[in-house]
This record gives C-alpha cells, sequence and structure tokens, in this order.
C-alpha cells in the first residue's frame, strides 16, 4: 500500500518556531505572576502604589540622613528645611545604646570580646556536623569566660566554679553505674560541696588575676537584652526538659506538681513575673540576703521560658511512636538510660523548631524589663536618650535601629533553624 | 512423688525501696512530696520574717480603701473616691476591650495576610511576606511605642484644626485624628431605639434560620436556594423600616472644636489605639502564618477531587478546603488570643489604664501592697488564661475527627 493516493503529506519536519512572545520570558513571568486575571492585576497595581508611595516617602528621608551632629537642633539647622532622618543620634549614642549609660567606657572592650567569643562557642553547637568534637569543649568554657569578662572580679571565681562542675560530673561518672536517679544527686551534693570549701580556701585570693568590677546595675542598652536572651534561653533549656519528663511521668504527684507549675507560668504574662522579680521576689528570700535585680529577672525569665520549653518538648516525646518507648523497654535499659540513649536525641530534634520559636519570642520579650526600670535598649532609648536637651524628639531614627536590631538577630536564628531542619530530615522524602 | 516448696516468703527490705520497681515510684514521690514542701515552709518562713521585720502583713482591706486617683477612660461610674478594687475593675474592663477590639482586628488582618500569602500574585505574596517578617521579629514593645509616637507626636494639636487657616482638617467632618486621640460620631440612643436594636437582633436569628432552612431544602429535594442577597435583605430591610417608622430615633453626635479641644463624640484616646493596633498587627502576623499553614495542610488531593467532582472553585474553597483548614487553624489561633491578651499588659508602657496600669501600677505604688496586688493580677490573668483554654479543649473534642 503506498501513500500516493493521500491528497496531502508532509515529507518534510518544519523548522522549529520560537515561541510565541506572550509564552516567553518576561513578558510570560509578568502574566503568570502578576496580570493573570483583571482582579489580580488590579491588586498588582494597587500594591505597586502602596510600595512606591512609601519607598518616595522613605528615599530622601534615608539618603538625607545626617551622621554627624551634636544635637537635633545642629542637625534641623544642616538639613535647612529638606526631610532628612537625623542618624547622627545613632553615632553619638552609639555606646550608650549598646551599653547603656553607666558601663565604664574604657571598659567596653570585655563585652564586646565576649560577645565575639559567643560566636565561637555556639558554632560548634550550632554546626554539630562540620565541627570537631573537640570544639565542643569552648562551649564548655564560655559560661565562665563570659562571666569574668562581663562582671569582672577575680578569675579564682570562675575557675572555682567550673572546677566544682568537673567535680560533680566526675562523681556523676562514677556513681552512674550503682543507679542514675542517686549519680545525679550525688554529682549535685559534689559540685556544692566542692564549692564551699573552695570557697573557704580561696576567700584570700580576691586579688588573683583581678578584672576591674563592674556592678550589674550598671549594664544597660543592646547587651542586657543580648545577655538576658542567652543565659534564660541555655539555663531553662535543662529546666524544661526536666518539666517535660516530669509532665509525662507516670507517678501522679510528680506529674501534677510539673503541670501546676507549667500551666501556672503559661497562664500569666511575663510582666506580672518581672514584678515579682521586681518588689515580690525579695520578701521570699533570706532576711538579709539581697540579690541583684538583674539576678532576679535571669530567675524569673529563666522559669518563665523553662514552662514553654516543657511544652514544646512534650509535644516532641509524645510525637515518638510508642514503639521507641517499649524498644528501649525490652533492651533492659533502665528509665534514665532508656530516656537518655534512645527516646530525648528524637524527641530533642523533633522540637528543634518549636525550641527556636520560644528562644526567639523570649529574646524578643527581654525588651520587657525597660516596664521595670532597667535600662535595656527600649529603655534607653525612652529614658536617657529621648528625655535628655539635645536628642528630644528623634523617634524614628531610634526606634528604627531597635527594631533592626532585633529583626536582624530573630531573623537570622529563625533562618538558621529553617536550615537545620532541613539538616535533620532524617526521612525520605 | 512431688515436694512441693512453699514460694519463697515476701519479706519486706528496706532496700526494696529503691530497687523494687513496685515501690520505687512510692519512694521518689514522697521525696518529692517533702523537697516540695520544705521548699514551700521555707519561702513562707523567709516571708514571715521579711512581712514581721518590716511591720507588714497580708491583708486584702485596702483594695476596700479610696483610691485617690483618676482614670481617663472608664466603663463603669468611677471617681477618685471610689475604691481599688473599683479602679481594679474598671482597668479589667479596659484590659477587656482592648483584648476584644485586638483579637477583632487581629484575626482580620491574619486571615486576609495568611490567604494572600498564598496569592498567585508574585508582588502581593512577597509584600505580605515582608510584612509577616517584619512584625513576627520585632519586639511588639517597640510597635507600641511607634504607634504611640505616630498618635502622640505626629498627629497635629487640636488648636492646628481652628480658625480660617487650619493645618488640619476633619476627615469627613466627622473624624477629628488628633494628638489627643481620635474623636468620632457617637450615638444617641433615642427614645424607641430599642425597638430597633431588638428588630437588628431578630434579623440576624432570621438570617441563620433562612441559611439553614435553604442549606436543608438542598439536602433534601436538591433545589438551590439563593443564599447572598436574600441574607442581606433580611439583615438590613427590617431594621431600616422600623428605623425611619420609629422616627429616626438613632441619631450621631459629632465631635466639634470647642476652645481648647474636641468635645462631643466619641474620644479614643492614643494609649488605646497604640496597643490596639499594634497588637493587632503584631498577632496578624502570627495569625497570618498559622492561616497559611492551615490551608497548606489540606493536601491537594483533596482540591483535585473536589474539582473531579464538578465543583467550582468558590464551593471547593468552601465546602471541602475551609472546614479541614478550620481543624488545624482554630487552635493555634486561640492561643494567639491568649498572647494577645497576655501581651496587652504592655498597656503600662503607654499609660493605658488597663488592669496591669491600675492595680499592678498605682494602686501597688500607692499602697505598698506588692504581694497582694501581684497575686490579684496573677489570679486574674490565669482566670482568663484557663477559661479560654478549657472553652478550647471543648471545642477541640467537639472537632477532632471522629475515628472508629
Amino acid at each position: 500500500m503506498s501513500h500516493d493516493n493521500i491528497a496531502f503529506h508532509r515529507k518534510h519536519m518544519l523548522p522549529e518556531a520560537p515561541p510565541p512572545v506572550t509564552e516567553t520570558g518576561a513578558i510570560k513571568w509578568l502574566r503568570e505572576n502578576l496580570f493573570s486575571s483583571i482582579p489580580n492585576g488590579i491588586l498588582t497595581v494597587v500594591s505597586a502604589y502602596v510600595v512606591l508611595t512609601i519607598a518616595m516617602a522613605a528615599a530622601p528621608w534615608f539618603f538625607n540622613g545626617v551622621w554627624d551632629s551634636p544635637s537635633l537642633s545642629a542637625c534641623r539647622e544642616m538639613l535647612d528645611g529638606r526631610t532628612g532622618a537625623c542618624f547622627a543620634v545613632l553615632t553619638e549614642r552609639w555606646n550608650q545604646l549598646l551599653f547603656g549609660f553607666q558601663y565604664p567606657s574604657r571598659l567596653y572592650w570585655r563585652p564586646t570580646l565576649a560577645f565575639v567569643l559567643l560566636f565561637v562557642a555556639i558554632a560548634p553547637v550550632l554546626f554539630i556536623k562540620y565541627t570537631p568534637r573537640g570544639l565542643l569543649v569552648l562551649t564548655g568554657l564560655y559560661p565562665f569566660i563570659a562571666y569574668w569578662l562581663i562582671w569582672g572580679g577575680s578569675i579564682v571565681v570562675p575557675v572555682v566554679a567550673l572546677l566544682g562542675v568537673l567535680f560533680g560530673a566526675f562523681v556523676y561518672r562514677r556513681t552512674m553505674t550503682a543507679s542514675a536517679g542517686v549519680a545525679v544527686i550525688a554529682g549535685i551534693v559534689a559540685a556544692m560541696v566542692f564549692w564551699w570549701a573552695a570557697g573557704a580556701v580561696t576567700a584570700g585570693l580576691s586579688g588573683v588575676m583581678a578584672l576591674e568590677p563592674v556592678a550589674s546595675r550598671d549594664m544597660g542598652g543592646f547587651m542586657i537584652n543580648l545577655m538576658l536572651g542567652v543565659i534564660c534561653v541555655s539555663l531553662s533549656l535543662p529546666f524544661g526538659i526536666l518539666l517535660a519528663l516530669g509532665r509525662q511521668s507516670s507517678m501522679p504527684i510528680v506529674k501534677w506538681i510539673c503541670v501546676a507549675f507549667i500551666e501556672f507560668i503559661r497562664g500569666v504574662p511575663l510582666i506580672t513575673l518581672l514584678f515579682v522579680a521586681n518588689v515580690v521576689l525579695a520578701y521570699f528570700l533570706p532576711p538579709g540576703t539581697t540579690f541583684d535585680l538583674i539576678l532576679r529577672v535571669i530567675i524569673m525569665i529563666t522559669m518563665f521560658a523553662s514552662a514553654y520549653i516543657a511544652e514544646v518538648i512534650r509535644g516532641g516525646l509524645a510525637a515518638l511512636p510508642r514503639g521507641q518507648y517499649e524498644a528501649a523497654d525490652s533492651l533492659g535499659l533502665d528509665y534514665a538510660q532508656s530516656m537518655q540513649l534512645v527516646i530525648l536525641p528524637q524527641a530533642l530534634r523533633i522540637s528543634i523548631p518549636g525550641i527556636v520559636n520560644v528562644a526567639v519570642g523570649l529574646f524578643k520579650d527581654t525588651t520587657l524589663v525597660s516596664v521595670i526600670s532597667m535600662f535595656d535598649i527600649v529603655g534607653m532609648i525612652r529614658g536617657p536618650i529621648l528625655a535628655s536637651t539635645e536628642w528630644n524628639g528623634v523617634y524614628w531614627e531610634l526606634f528604627g535601629f531597635a527594631a533592626l536590631l532585633f529583626f536582624i538577630t530573630c531573623y537570622g536564628i529563625s533562618q538558621y533553624s529553617q536550615w537545620l531542619e532541613r539538616q535533620l530530615q532524617t526521612d525520605h522524602r | 512423688m512431688t515436694t512441693m516448696t512453699d514460694p519463697p516468703k515476701a519479706s519486706f527490705r528496706l532496700s526494696q525501696l529503691i530497687y523494687d520497681t513496685r515501690y520505687r515510684s512510692y519512694t521518689f514521690q514522697f521525696i518529692a512530696l517533702i523537697l516540695l514542701a520544705a521548699l514551700m515552709a521555707y519561702l513562707g518562713a523567709n516571708l514571715v520574717t521579711n512581712l514581721a521585720d518590716q511591720g507588714q502583713n497580708i491583708s486584702f482591706r485596702f483594695l476596700a480603701e479610696p483610691s485617690g486617683y483618676d482614670i481617663n477612660q472608664r466603663l463603669i461610674e468611677y471617681d477618685s473616691q471610689s475604691s481599688h478594687l473599683r479602679a481594679a475593675v474598671v482597668g479589667v474592663l479596659n484590659t477587656l476591650i482592648v483584648a476584644f477590639l485586638g483579637c477583632l482586628t487581629a484575626t482580620i488582618l491574619g486571615v486576609v495576610a495568611g490567604v494572600l500569602r498564598l496569592s498567585p500574585n508574585w508582588l502581593v505574596r512577597k509584600l505580605m511576606a515582608g510584612y509577616v517578617e517584619a512584625f513576627r521579629n520585632v519586639p511588639v514593645l517597640i510597635w507600641i511605642l511607634i504607634i504611640f509616637t505616630i498618635m502622640s507626636a505626629v498627629m497635629p494639636p487640636p488648636n492646628a484644626f481652628r480658625g480660617d487657616n487650619a493645618t488640619a482638617s476633619m476627615v469627613f467632618d466627622a473624624f477629628a485624628f488628633t494628638n489627643r486621640g481620635v474623636y468620632t460620631p457617637a450615638p444617641i440612643w433615642g427614645a424607641g431605639s430599642l425597638v430597633v436594636v431588638l428588630t437588628f437582633l431578630a434579623s440576624i436569628i432570621g438570617v441563620i434560620y433562612y441559611r439553614r432552612y435553604a442549606t436543608r431544602l438542598l439536602y433534601d429535594t436538591g433545589k438551590l436556594l439563593p443564599m447572598g442577597w436574600p441574607s442581606l435583605v433580611i439583615l438590613f430591610l427590617p431594621s431600616i423600616l422600623v428605623y425611619f417608622v420609629m422616627g429616626q430615633p438613632i441619631s450621631l453626635d459629632y465631635p466639634a472644636l470647642k476652645g481648647f479641644n474636641f468635645s462631643g463624640g466619641l474620644h479614643i484616646r492614643g494609649s488605646l489605639i497604640a496597643l490596639w493596633f499594634a497588637l493587632a498587627i503584631y498577632t496578624g502576623a502570627f495569625i497570618a502564618e498559622n492561616v497559611r499553614a492551615g490551608i497548606q495542610a489540606v493536601s491537594k488531593g483533596q482540591t483535585e477531587a473536589a474539582a473531579s467532582l464538578g465543583m467550582r472553585p468558590n464551593r471547593i474553597m468552601k465546602l471541602v478546603i475551609l472546614p479541614q483548614a478550620l481543624r488545624v487553624i482554630i487552635p493555634p489561633l486561640i492561643s494567639q488570643y491568649l498572647n494577645l491578651t497576655k501581651n496587652s499588659s504592655l498597656a503600662i508602657a503607654v499609660g493605658y489604664m488597663d488592669v496591669t496600669g491600675t492595680l499592678g501600677g498605682i494602686t501597688l505604688n500607692q499602697t505598698g501592697r506588692a504581694i497582694e496586688c501581684v497575686l490579684l493580677l496573677m489570679i486574674f490573668y490565669l482566670t482568663i488564661s484557663l477559661a479560654i483554654s478549657a472553652v478550647m479543649n471543648v471545642y477541640n473534642q467537639s472537632i477532632a475527627l471522629k475515628e472508629r
């Protein structure tokens, strides 16, 4: 059978034609993403108008900004009636915004160094897959170094504290084989005894390698926000784990103590807890003891954060399949071992995004201490800076700067958390 | 012959308290209880000693004494001769006002932003992402202060509205935005306005019944009644008719410039607006994320299945996607409401007299009764939280997937 009786058929391939103009390049993208339908087109035009209006208003304000001027009135003179920001307040009050107005200026290098070292210390934890395990020693040493740098005083104090922790850990290791519960108690008691004994022995050594001491009440600015954030989050992790385990426990009394604590803390606003730190907590301490306000605030914020972290971890524990618990039991592991080796590593991994959320929220909430007249960055702006005669009336530059600092930090943390989530995904999807 | 040996005699040794799993939990709980009691006793003893040292005691009698301060925003009768208790109640009402307004606005903002974040429009998507990230990553206190600054330092003073060459003017001759707050028209309830209000309430019930009837008719007979315009007619027509029949009993009281300030109308203070909007926009960003997550949690197969049944897009959204998405959205939404209510205690930063400002602020400072005031404050917030989470649990149980 031949094809000759067919009226027409093509004998050659047609040359490749370019796609229609509307289906390629920028036009296709615009059509699909901005003008796919009439309502969408209207929406695009309206939002472009909004963006442009804001940008047009903000651009001269930003680019005319004055960066060098002693006061607001001088700044206005330099602007000469043009719209423009007065960023000079940031350059002039830079140190106050970061360190508060009472931290001795010749000692600024110490908190700065502690801040830089913070990155060295948390890097091994953050990128645990990519750094050698040995670097974790740095993380362990960091709290003691940072304390010494920020508060000053003799190096004996942090060294004794470190040795006490090491001694406690040593005792814990040795008694571990008997019973985990007993080992924990023995470790804590050993550390306490060590501190007590070492405190008596080293009482005369207060001048050894002493940095100039700085009182807590002299600290302020963004430094306080960072300190409260870092200290309280790291302290609340172990407490949060304990509370979560307690809440999951089969022992009713332990369980109800934990439930009551968690629900109470989560039910009240942080501000009332800060009121407690400010005016009430002193009543419950032994007569004659005076705690720093900052220490009282750290206690209350840590309690606050542990309750929230406990709930996140409880979610992680509940999300583990029942089989994991049973598998650990069937291997003959006791409670402490099964938690340590099987349950917690998995539960904590699931809870990381939640924990990061709590940490970001907590870091933002550290601004609340300005309400109980501590001079964190918001307190500095509202107090000494806006009340000064030179800078009375510079709102946007200051609040914008504070907002920017928090945005950078919190956005960075949440981006890290998303990256980590992708890293830790062990299931294959 | 077999000899039976007696089972080992159950003799109790002390070491069983630690090593026997039957008794170990009792030991631990006993220790926990003792420790807790010891801690309580220690703190209590400290409290008693400290109070005795300062010659103080715990007593709530101060609540009945005259407060001696004024509150600028009050829903109930209150003056400086009223008791501290009444001041606290005024504060509670102010907290509830700002919490209610904030939750309402935050829900609207959050739902709109969350849906728009999934829009096919690139620009809108990015804008909404910018809104969400900007507000989620900056402390709410800073936003409250920024909006308060707009309300108090950027808005014109009332005298800018005066004279022939006034620099500011009222919007629609009804709203005045000043640095002392916003003045809006206030309704005057004349004689017979109750009838209008009752008619309107009855219309709402009527709409609900009409929609139920239409749904039942659809399920029973397959006959589709229109829903949209009849609902609107039932909702508004009777009320408007009654309004004119009764001789227009409800009128508006417009604010007017008298002397140095506006008078008449409704005065909404800058502090309330700052708190309300800051909390709403901030919480709205979180709600937007919840809404987005909820919609994305409904698998694409559901949309496709509905489409293959021949449903139109808006019906797919209403009948298939939303009911499933709501199950995911509602629990975090409620906890956002709780957060908003607790964050409203930041009112103290802008001088809005909520319960933290009255009971935890001025009353505490005047009477020096720190423990009592903070305790009452905590009980108030705790009650709200526990009540809302109880409601939420009931709701969760009712909405939970009914499985085998």
